[in-house]
């Protein structure tokens, strides 16, 4: 029941907002339903908390603490990701950025996505996982092109293609896996549920499985954004509208990971063999690698941190390719920290690029004495991303940096590598940002600061202290994982 | 049984030819009669094996593909093509004969690819897998070397036909909830791109991608 509350009431606000999306009270009724989703998304949390893992719906619908805690981690993510873009799409739409049937799009089409995500989270059939995530996938498309502008429309559209191709593969290895399913498991609907899967990976060809992984790594490694499938990445993030940069990068990078990670599990059962691990880690170690040192070449703020995206969810496949307790708890703790703290910088960044006028980064400058809550906020946000302590990523970091020493010596100079100059580059590029004195060409705005605060918070109290709830939730997911 | 298995080999076989032919055909109209005559080929091919198999949620996904790759994206693809007034197609990066020996070894390796799950399959559609995948791989193939927005579309759907041919080659078609999903992703995706050829031509007065070049790591 609480299930059909979480998934209907972004579909509900979904259709709503397409009828009233560009009136004065729309943001708010945004603002309103993603509260609502993110209140059943905890209300579940409890449920799996308390009760242990839910199936229901026919089996359709299977939650346990690895997805639960994503299932929290969206919802209140497109809250505070609602509650920014009301003041940032209201100056956009001020500024004739975006018109009318824009507002009403780029409302609709915003609950449509996080419906999207959470069906994907909570879904028991590997079918309809696909299926949720080309939905994802399409309904950020035309948002991406919402300026209309040209470049952002050649943003989209390589968006749309190389997504869709990635998909597309992720499609034929899910057929694969339903194929070696269904000798186990006999045909129908039955053979494509996590909880029928994960009883019998062990029987599950191994050479059929090993075959839909590269398929599967290949299709969802896409849209997680791993080098050599990034491209998309950094155009869709710096020409798209600032809250929807935000959730791609916080939100929808996380799920196709979780999506990936399912897949490896059952791999791992059926070879017997950590060769899934292994291909995890290469595409993650490229990931950080080539993304740390595009870092030092970027010109434009939004594409520079869509690049730091690429590094960190390539920090969190190594760590998940890497396996054991510390690295999988670490990978777990570096989604949460890093979805938070990424988005807040795009929130910054955003109203950054908004009293300028532009996203070049230098033409940005004088933030802190402009407007002290962005300037800090992104200092603060920048910190914590480099993995500064005592934010939360610092303890994820050196988690998987501490698994990677222990379990693949041979490879952690290459992560420490990475890990420097993206420190390097992100401080290179940000201290002239924020420092000094207010350029002639900056205007003041009303930015929104509670998302800012809260996300920048809750990052800083996860790195001094870990909730027994939140250890209890990683370490059943830790075992889930294993 | 065996007459059976036969027609199902010869239309995977012209199922691999229309990939082939949309490989190399320049002309915008020819590649969607190409593409409509696949998913015909598609659609029955389905229905055979739903006939044979016994396997009834399988007339449901063939009577979907005949609807929607045979007649309707075909149909929307043609009001696109006259409202936006599209001549001709330009030249492809890669030319003909090149693209047809890519075009083989990928059949080739595609065969080879699959030859763990046709040992391991007891169904009679087993030897069409390589065949599918070969489609995918095509469609794939088709959408990098041409430079054209509808033609890299039509490349996409022809992708999509053969992971629908893969689903019923493999498994006997995935779960129905599964098709009826996939089915309405595709036909979502069919808007989309719809909406997108008209902001292409507003933003670069002409539907080549090859202009889209702007978004570059700048030195």
């Amino acid at each position: 029941m609480i299930l059909l509350i979480l998934l209907g009431i972004s579909l509900f606000s979904a259709i709503i907002l397409a009828f009233i999306g560009d009136r004065k009270y729309a943001p708010e009724i945004n603002i309103f339903g993603s509260a609502a989703t993110f209140a059943a998304g905890v209300a579940l949390a409890l449920e799996v908390h308390f009760h242990g893992p839910i199936v229901a719906g026919g089996k359709f619908f299977f939650v346990d603490a690895f997805s639960v805690y994503l299932a929290v981690l969206t919802s209140f993510v497109s809250m505070t990701t609602a509650i920014f873009s009301r003041r940032y799409m209201r100056w956009e739409r001020k500024h004739g950025r975006v018109g009318h049937w824009g507002m009403r799009f780029y409302h609709a089409m915003f609950q449509l996505f996080i419906f999207a995500m959470l069906l994907a989270l909570l879904t028991n059939n590997v079918g309809v996982l696909w299926i949720a995530m080309e939905l994802a996938t399409l309904s950020t498309v035309l948002l991406v092109s919402l300026y209309r502008t040209p470049s952002a429309i050649e943003a989209a559209w390589k968006y749309f293609i190389l997504c869709g191709v990635g998909i597309a593969l992720a499609l034929f290895g899910t057929v694969l896996l339903y194929f070696a399913a269904e000798k186990v498991l006999g045909e129908g609907g039955e053979a494509l549920l996590w909880t029928n899967l994960n009883e019998v990976s062990g029987k599950l060809e191994p050479t059929v499985l090993s075959l839909a992984f590269v398929f599967l790594m290949v299709g969802y490694g896409t849209k997680v954004g791993l080098v050599p499938l990034h491209n998309w990445l950094p155009d869709a993030h710096s020409e798209g509208p600032t809250p929807i940069s935000a959730v791609l990068s916080g939100l929808l990078l996380n799920i196709a990971l979780y999506a990936l990670v399912r897949c490896k599990v059952l791999v791992d059962g059926a070879t017997h063999s950590h060769k899934a691990g292994y291909i995890m880690m290469g595409f993650g170690l490229l990931s950080i690698l080539v993304a740390a040192f595009s870092l030092l070449r970027q010109k434009d703020i939004k594409r520079m941190f869509a690049y730091s995206s690429i590094e960190h969810m390539g920090i969190a496949t190594f760590a998940f390719g890497l396996g054991g307790p510390i690295a999988t708890f670490g990978a777990l703790l570096h989604m949460l920290v890093h979805s938070l703290t990424k988005s807040s910088i795009f929130f910054t960044a955003g109203h950054a690029s908004q009293m300028h006028g532009t996203q070049e980064m230098d033409k940005i400058g004088g933030l802190i004495r402009g407007n002290p809550l962005v300037g800090w906020g992104l200092v603060a946000g920048v910190m914590a991303i480099v993995g500064m302590p005592p934010f939360g990523v610092f303890t994820s970091e050196f988690l998987i940096l501490t698994a990677a020493m222990k379990d693949a010596p041979f490879l952690a100079p290459f992560l420490l590598l990475g890990l420097g100059v993206a420190f390097a580059a992100l401080f290179r590029r940000v201290q002239p940002m924020i420092a000094g004195e207010v350029p002639e060409s900056q205007s003041p705005i009303k930015a929104a600061h509670i998302p800012v605060i809260l996300h920048m918070a809750l990052v800083f109290v996860i790195g001094l202290y870990m909730p027994d709830f939140l250890a209890k939730w990683f370490n059943t997911a830790v075992e889930l994982l294993k | 049984m065996n007459i059976v298995a036969q027609i199902n080999s010869i239309l995977a076989a012209l199922i691999l030819l229309t990939a082939f032919g949309l490989l190399v055909q320049r002309r915008i109209y020819g590649l969607l009669h190409l593409f409509a005559w696949q998913g015909l080929f598609l659609s029955i091919s389905t229905a055979v094996v739903g006939f044979v198999a016994g396997a009834h949620h399988l007339y449901i996904s063939s009577v979907l593909t005949l609807a929607l790759k045979v007649i309707l994206l075909p149909y929307i693809l043609h009001l696109l093509i006259l409202r936006l007034q599209i001549r001709k197609e330009i030249d492809a990066v890669v030319n003909i004969p090149t693209t047809m020996l890519i075009g083989i070894a990928i059949v080739i390796f595609s065969y080879y690819l699959t030859a763990p799950v046709r040992e391991l399959s007891t169904l009679m559609t087993r030897s069409t897998l390589a065949v599918a995948l070969a489609t995918v791989m095509l469609g794939l193939l088709m959408m990098i070397t041409r430079r054209h927005a509808v033609t890299q579309i039509i490349g996409f759907l022809a992708m999509e036909n053969g992971l629908f041919f893969a689903a019923t080659s493999a498994t006997y078609g995935m779960p129905l909830v599964v098709e009826l999903g996939v089915a309405l992703d595709i036909l979502i995706a069919a808007f989309i791109f719809g909406i997108f050829f008209f902001q292409i031509r507003t933003a670069f007065d002409s539907l080549d991608v090859d202009q889209m070049a702007r978004l570059k790591e700048e030195d």
